[in-house]
């Protein structure tokens, strides 16, 4: 699929996301590294915050970021659109398993997602999986409106952003 | 049956207001499927089943068809573009987070091989 897009920044559709039934949604991803350095880059929390919000393009930063990435540890990420108010995600892990797999809870709304990660080893690159399991098919619908909310036009700017910066 | 091309967007909200009718929609983003296998999902009664499509295919976003005995559902053109949308707003936010974790792999790599420098 990587054939589509042509020239240096032709990074686009690598992310893959689907529905499995009606309250699963699977994203996956190729990156080109082993598993062990994929891992390391999501559970260590001076790595992970400095991707998982795409804070330059969403005005949102992350003002703190606990992660205790073991059997039972729990998380706090807090963020921050600029204003007096911080939101605040967190939950506890599930299960941990170095280089292989990482289970959450999502614990801030009613009806929080299971998500389970695996980065699984394919001759040196890892097929990354996010895979999120809702309570309902409601909660599932909610969560993709939630986010479809206020993105599309920040995310344009760090498209642009992130091809810049890339190699 | 006439479809109307584009019905009132209060007949939407209303048709959207049900979680059984959003599930529906879920359902058939997937695949297209007889009002008989719908009301057997989600444990319903044929004929409550056939009340919910109506609502549905009112709001235009689901259409169905009639071939022998049989009444298939499709998603219609709105419901199809509603269910696209959310997909796509997804992807890409990770597909910039994703981006942003490849760059942050690629800045570690070098120190992560083992492997001797000349």
């Amino acid at each position: 699929m990587d054939q589509q897009a042509s020239g240096e920044n032709g990074a686009r559709d690598r992310t893959s996301v689907e529905r499995l039934g009606d309250r699963e949604l699977l994203v996956t991803r190729t990156f080109d590294a082993p598993p062990s350095i994929v891992y390391r880059a999501w559970s260590q929390p001076a790595l992970f915050q400095r991707w998982w919000v795409p804070k330059s393009a969403t005005g949102v930063s992350l003002i703190s970021c606990d992660m205790d990435v073991r059997t039972g540890g729990k998380y706090r990420l807090e963020f921050s659109a600029g204003g007096p108010e911080s939101m605040a995600f967190y939950g506890k892990y599930l299960e941990v398993v170095p280089n292989e797999r990482i289970v959450w809870t999502n614990d801030e709304g009613e009806e929080g997602a299971i998500t389970t990660v695996t980065f699984e080893d394919q001759g040196g690159k890892t097929l990354l999986r996010f895979h999120e399991i809702y309570p309902s098919a409601a909660a599932l619908e909610e969560a993709l409106q939630g986010s479809a909310a206020g993105l599309p036009e920040q995310l344009d700017q760090l498209d642009m952003l992130v091809s810049g910066q890339g190699a | 049956m006439v479809q109307c091309p584009s019905p009132p967007l209060d007949l939407t909200f209303a048709a959207l207001s049900d979680a059984t009718r959003r599930g529906i929609i879920d359902q058939l983003a997937r695949a297209d499927a007889s009002i008989t296998s719908l009301a057997d999902r989600f444990q319903m009664t044929l004929t409550g089943m056939k009340k919910h499509v109506q609502v549905l295919e009112r709001a235009g976003l689901v259409v169905t068809q009639k071939v022998g005995r049989v009444r298939t559902c499709t998603l219609g053109q709105r419901g199809l573009k509603a269910e696209a949308e959310w997909i796509e707003t997804h992807r890409k936010l990770f597909e910039a987070r994703f981006d942003a974790l490849d760059a942050i792999i690629s800045e570690m790599k070098p120190e992560e091989s083992d492997g001797s420098a000349s």
